[in-house]
């Protein structure tokens, strides 16, 4: 990990640093073992979860995330078998009743920084709402923070897919299927409309990777934009795995990948929250808040 | 063999009902062969066999599995068909009168299906596809898409798969 010496740098470095395992080319992901299942009740998923730079491989430090799970009947189910290993966590989840699951990981934290005897500190990586009162020592001024909501997903069905899982809270960035997720196939359109904060994730990118990067000379990523309505369609070119993938805020530039939608106009974005609209942001500036979405689907062929 | 059985009796049930319901009168005969397979390991494949019209859900003509597991046992693989699982195996319940089958061994088989028994329906003039699907235990798994262009004098027409799926032949008869 890099150390910026200089305060100067400090703020440009925090939104960088506070998730850094969101940052460059390591990508968030959960791969389930399968997603379709007979529904005869005596069915088990093993879902992984990873960040790592190539899909679906383990190259980064194991994450101790801990999963959601939701039931067909919207009932929060609990995971057996967690394990945080060296390089990737992994659980099971019994495939009890018919109908879709959702397997969530759904990260916030806080990142900023204080003003302290004159000189500005970070706040330690990890800090949460709840811990920010104590991460401030006594005697600090000039709090600033923002919220970074990370929301990981896959999706299985036993027998028919249905829609109960895909209530939404308002927060972060959200997924609302067009196309049922577990209903995909090669050569036909899925849609899937974003949220973000619970209102339409408009003018937004959002890629599209298969698995299998390791072994290909072409990374095979499509890039959509959102419309108006926070919608997106993908044609799947083949059968397989795919992370589908959307961030909005933190870095800010030119060039694909670079998280660069948060200066899109009209992107949804909420009133009263400091995003620093229009223009580059300033290298002092506060913190911005930011959100990323990732989910794995599985796409017949 | 026991869908040589069913097809007998819905046969036999279709001359009563012939000339209450002439609709009824099509037949759609597919044949289809299974490579035989030079390999250490084999298993006879799950088949499904199912029909496609744009605009309307699958139906379901035809699956051949482990029907005589215990506790229906095959049910737990169909998924592995897994383009027709998505098409229309999931929405079904199996075993289904008329539709579930016992596996095949390798060679050429002929699989007759009158309208308005099992899941065949009576065709309307139109464009539909019959679809085949092939997928073996520890093998491959191969889709024959078969393009029928249904008109009042019937249909027929042929596709080949390559690794699971030998030829496919379908004519529709009235």
């Amino acid at each position: 990990m890099m150390k910026f010496r200089k305060p100067l740098f400090l703020l440009a470095a925090t939104v960088a640093m506070a998730l850094p395992q969101m940052a460059g080319a390591a990508r968030p992901w959960m791969l389930p073992s399968e997603t379709m299942f007979a529904g005869s009740g005596n069915e088990w998923v093993t879902v992984d979860a990873a960040i790592s730079s190539d899909l679906y491989y383990f190259d980064h430090p194991g994450q101790d995330w801990q999963p959601v799970v939701t039931a067909p009947n919207g009932s929060a189910v609990q995971v057996e078998n967690r394990s945080v290993g060296k390089l990737r966590q992994t659980f099971d989840l019994g495939i009890k009743t018919k109908g879709t699951y959702k397997i969530a990981i759904v990260n916030e934290m806080l990142m900023g920084s204080y003003m302290l005897d004159g000189e500005r500190k970070m706040l330690p990586r990890g800090t949460t709402a709840a811990t920010l009162a104590t991460a401030v020592p006594q005697g600090a001024t000039d709090v600033q923070t923002a919220t970074a909501r990370t929301r990981i997903e896959t999706f299985v069905t036993a027998g028919e897919p249905d829609r109960k899982v895909f209530a939404t809270t308002g927060t972060g960035l959200e997924m609302v299927p067009v196309t049922h997720p577990n209903d995909l196939a090669v050569g036909e359109p899925a849609t899937f409309q974003f949220l973000l904060n619970g209102k339409p994730a408009a003018g937004m990118d959002v890629v599209a990777i298969p698995g299998g990067i390791r072994y290909r000379s072409d990374l095979g990523q499509m890039d959509a934009k959102t419309d108006a309505n926070g919608k997106v369609s993908f044609t799947w070119p083949e059968a397989g795995m795919y992370w589908v993938s959307i961030s909005s805020g933190g870095r800010r530039g030119p060039g694909p990948g670079a998280g660069g939608t948060g200066n899109a106009p009209g992107a949804g974005r909420p009133q009263g929250q400091a995003q620093g609209e229009g223009g580059p942001r300033p290298l002092m500036g506060p913190p911005q808040d930011r959100a990323t979405y990732a989910m794995t689907v599985e796409v017949q062929g | 063999m026991q869908i040589n059985h069913k097809i007998v009796l819905t046969g036999a049930a279709m001359g009563a009902s012939a000339i209450a319901l002439p609709a009824a009168a099509q037949t759609l005969d597919v044949t289809l062969t299974l490579p035989r397979l030079s390999v250490a390991e084999y298993h006879r494949p799950y088949v499904a066999i199912w029909l496609e019209k744009e605009g309307t859900p699958a139906r379901t003509l035809s699956v051949l599995y482990d029907v005589d597991k215990r506790n229906n046992g095959g049910v737990k693989w169909l998924r592995d068909i897994r383009m027709w699982w998505r098409a229309s195996g999931r929405s079904l319940t199996l075993p289904a009168d008329g539709i579930s089958g016992a596996t095949r061994a390798p060679g050429t088989h002929k699989l007759s299906f009158p309208a308005g028994k099992g899941g065949m329906p009576a065709l309307s003039p139109g464009k539909y596809t019959l679809v085949v699907e092939a997928a073996r235990e520890s093998g491959g798994r191969e889709v024959v898409r078969v393009p029928l262009n249904v008109t009042a004098a019937g249909a027929k027409g042929s596709g080949s798969g390559q690794f699971e799926l030998g030829a496919v032949n379908a004519v529709l008869s009235r």
